[in-house]
């Protein structure tokens, strides 16, 4: 939905004075705003740029787009020439399996998949260190918690009490949605740190998080435990903040 | 992706049932050649400083201020939208916010220079609820001297 914001800030910006381009994901709305220039790109939603540590393809797509601004009239959509190539990763499975067997009869299924929850997020902290090095950077953080408290937080919400905020700026939905978030972030940047899938692609990477990781089915458990909840905020959250559309239609019973 | 044929049926008709904005008027400011515009980035991606404020639904600010001199370990994401990649990001900040490019661009030459201050909004607010806060950063922008606005979405 971003092409849209990017068209009427354009369209806004332009009206007060300021020479503007832009770079338009989805054509259809662009062609619908009208801003004053733009350069369609067929690359997926969140990479505008297209290619992630590739500065030189990075280069063409912007030069592409500033070069609108020395157009003699518009409005005008260009059409960005090249597509990214196509990807032929493989990500495997996480290093340490978790075992969902139940031992002795004694330990709950709730209690096994916090066990297992915690293992998982356990296994991938070298990898996610290792990936923070590499990078000098994470994108993790935004919620304000470590990984290990990211998912103490998260599984709480499936046991009986709702937990508490442990921000004091935002409502607690919010926070939930920061946390998953950074969870997946978490998984994603530790993961593509392992031997041979750093350049997973975003397809890969999602079937991974959604089908194999204790993760991605507590987001899901907690999605069905409050998708119709009374409480119109966690609803909320439950329906749009955890689970992409896609994912939560694809893997529906 | 964003051919709309590759997508599911699902996805792209959530896209070609989006309500957009449309405008009376069509306004078109020209400038000096691009080795002597002074570019600014704007993005919709909803990215800030680790500790400036996370975007919610809340209509008080529609924007967050990103220094020129950023560095690509303080930004983070805070979109309300799950629905589009993050993992490019993940790897490399260019590709959605590509302040990197811009300084090789300005002293290559290509560009004249960089702003001192980019934006960054957050796209699943509706546009037209975005306009005062639009106009007010372009009125930040000029007293930046800023002549091209990049925008880009997520």
């Amino acid at each position: 939905m971003c092409t849209r914001a990017v068209g009427a800030l354009s369209h806004f910006f332009e009206e007060e004075g300021i020479p503007t381009t832009g770079i338009s994901l989805v054509r259809l709305h662009t062609e619908t705003i009208k801003p004053p220039r733009a350069l369609w790109v067929p690359f997926e939603l969140g990479r505008p740029l297209g290619m992630p540590d590739d500065p030189e393809f990075q280069k063409r797509v912007i030069v592409a787009a500033l070069k609108l601004l020395e157009a003699p009239n518009g409005p005008l959509i260009e059409d960005f020439p090249e597509d990214v190539p196509a990807s032929t990763d493989d990500v495997t499975m996480l290093a340490c399996p978790v075992n969902f067997r139940q031992d002795k009869g004694d330990v709950g299924e709730a209690e096994q998949i916090y066990t297992a929850l915690k293992s998982e997020i356990t296994a991938l902290r070298p990898w996610y260190d290792i990936a923070v090095e590499k990078r000098g950077r994470t994108t993790v953080g935004a919620s304000g918690m470590d990984p290990a408290a990211i998912g103490d937080f998260i599984y709480s919400f499936l046991s009986s009490s709702q937990p508490d905020n442990p921000r004091g700026d935002i409502p607690v939905t919010y926070t939930l949605k920061l946390a998953a978030d950074d969870l997946k972030a978490y998984y994603f940047e530790g993961i593509t740190a392992q031997p041979g899938q750093e350049h997973a692609s975003s397809r890969t990477l999602t079937d991974w998080y959604w089908d194999e990781t204790v993760a991605g089915k507590v987001l899901m458990a907690i999605k069905d435990k409050y998708e119709n909840s009374e409480d119109r905020t966690m609803r909320g959250a439950a329906r749009g903040f955890l689970v992409p559309r896609e994912v939560a239609r694809t893997r529906k019973k | 992706m964003v051919r709309l044929e590759k997508l599911s049926e699902e996805e792209r008709k959530h896209l070609e049932e989006a309500k957009c904005p449309t405008f009376d008027t069509q306004p078109w400011v020209t400038g000096p050649p691009l080795s002597q515009r002074r570019v600014a980035l704007v993005s919709a991606a909803g990215i800030h400083r680790r500790n400036d404020r996370p975007f919610t639904r809340a209509t008080d600010t529609y924007y967050r201020v990103i220094p020129g001199n950023v560095k690509g370990s303080e930004l983070v994401m805070t979109h309300l939208s799950i629905n589009f990649d993050r993992s490019g990001f993940q790897q490399d900040w260019n590709v959605i916010f590509p302040v990197d490019r811009l300084r090789e661009l300005a002293e290559d030459g290509v560009i004249g220079s960089v702003a001192d201050f980019h934006y960054s909004f957050m796209g699943a607010h509706e546009p037209m609820d975005m306009e005062k806060q639009a106009r007010e950063v372009a009125g930040l922008l000029k007293k930046d001297k800023v002549d091209a606005v990049l925008l880009l979405p997520v």
